[in-house]
């Protein structure tokens, strides 16, 4: 009889989906149409065979990370499942390096201990203590880079950001989650157009990306627009400009939203800017990251201007509780 | 074979819901029910009501659509509007080339709803 595995409890199947049989043990799993379509029973599978009418209908990306319709999803094997962004590894990384990018961010160097899979583009959750932690974006790419690079912008009165920039040293030991998020470029349709959208440090997944993207020999045009309010907040101007110009499907613009205008930068808003420079975007796949108004905006300007829904993968940077300060309005 | 069949299954869903959700967007004398909504939500939503107005499966009830569209009736949610989407729906299939007949069978399906979602 297959089991179905969650949360370390072993529980019997009985030819019903993982939902039914989750849920029938008392185990809160948020659900809705119960018919395959409405996806709200997405869940995660940590180890065994996904049967493939629960995959029916989800992005390559919610595939490629092993996501599945619980109400679909009738097992034939043992499966072990989680919820959809639960944290199921630990694992132990080293400081490697620590780097200034601009005055308020810098980029966090580290080494996991063992294994460790993820793509370009996708966040770890950072603990600074048991129960004190913050998910950071990868600009680290596996194919390129030793290690995982995070991009760290200190926010006033954040806890584990004033922890990393005032006591983290090289050689440290951290503990990171496993590789989460969606956001991640996916090989298999090289000459299809992508554009990218971030602001302050959602820069990290974009450059991953990026680079991930020109590694793998992508074809189409990649166009990138970094935003800040100015000048100050924009940082690898120089490497993404040397990418630029060895690339020639690769445009790099970064943009300045407010007060005057200086060389080398577009005033505007990256969205701004980028619906300006491409008004229609049918058949683009779109990569938002950062401040969460800019990406709600973007993800409705993008989709109106053409892009697929299931085209535009976003990740926005929301201020965790209340000790972080508001995000600023970067739109 | 069934409505659903007939209009081509889950790739004609697939086909038709940004068309649509684009459309109604788009349409001023709607948009503004949709200011402010998770668009990664709603566009799921737009694929469920899609497929059951295709005659798909689904397991919604009148409840639920009562519910989910009570707080729009507040909001002023009348019949000029509920008219509106299913001209916008008949607009996308037409546009998806999908012959009348069926377009009308479509319709008659979303008709069904009417007096649910307009809490009636």
């Amino acid at each position: 009889m297959p089991q179905v595995v969650f949360q370390g409890s072993s529980y019997e199947a009985g030819g019903q989906s993982v939902l039914d049989c989750l849920t029938a043990r008392g185990h809160a799993v948020p659900s809705a149409c119960r018919a395959g379509v409405c996806q709200s029973c997405l869940m995660r599978a940590v180890r065994g065979l996904i049967p493939e009418p629960a995959q029916k209908g989800l992005t390559p990306a919610m595939v490629a990370r092993r996501l599945f319709l619980a109400c679909q999803c009738v097992p034939s094997q043992d499966l072990e499942v989680a919820l959809a962004d639960d944290v199921i590894e630990r694992i132990e990384a080293r400081v490697c390096a620590i780097e200034s990018l601009n005055e308020e961010i810098r980029a966090v160097q580290i080494r996991p201990q063992g294994r460790f899979e993820y793509r370009a583009g996708q966040f770890v959750r950072l603990f600074m203590d048991a129960r004190t932690s913050r998910n950071y974006s990868l600009a680290s790419v596996p194919a390129l880079d030793d290690a995982l690079i995070m991009h760290v912008r200190r926010v006033p009165g954040g806890r584990v950001s004033g922890w990393i920039f005032e006591h983290l040293e090289i050689g440290d030991t951290v503990t990171i989650s496993e590789a989460f998020g969606d956001c991640f470029y996916l090989p298999g349709r090289p000459k299809q157009d992508i554009l990218l959208l971030g602001t302050g440090c959602g820069l990290a997944p974009l450059y991953g990306i990026v680079r991930d993207a020109l590694n793998h020999g992508h074809l189409g045009r990649i166009h990138l627009y970094h935003g800040s309010r100015d000048a100050c907040g924009l940082y690898l101007n120089e490497p993404l400009s040397r990418l630029a110009a060895i690339h020639p499907n690769l445009r790099y613009r970064p943009c300045i939203s407010e007060g005057p205008s200086a060389e080398g930068y577009c005033a505007g808003t990256p969205l701004g800017v980028a619906l300006e420079d491409n008004p229609d975007l049918s058949g683009w796949r779109v990569y938002l990251c950062g401040n969460p108004q800019m990406v709600e905006a973007a993800r409705m300007q993008t989709f109106l201007a053409g892009a697929g829904s299931s085209e535009i993968l976003a990740d926005p940077f929301l201020p965790s509780g209340t000790e972080a300060a508001p995000a600023p309005n970067l739109q | 074979m069934g409505l659903y069949e007939d209009l081509g299954g889950e790739p004609a869903v697939n086909a038709a819901v940004d068309i649509f959700y684009r459309k109604v967007l788009k349409d001023d004398r709607i948009s503004r029910f949709f200011t402010g909504v998770d668009m990664v939500h709603q566009a799921a939503k737009q694929k469920s009501f899609l497929t059951m107005a295709f005659g798909g499966p689904n397991n919604y009830t009148g409840l639920d659509m009562r519910k989910a569209h009570a707080h729009l009736v507040e909001q002023g949610l009348n019949d000029s509007h509920f008219n509106a989407v299913v001209e916008d729906l008949g607009a996308t299939l037409k546009e998806l080339k999908v012959p009348d007949h069926l377009i009308a069978k479509v319709a008659a399906v979303a008709e069904t709803t009417r007096a649910d979602v307009l809490g009636r």
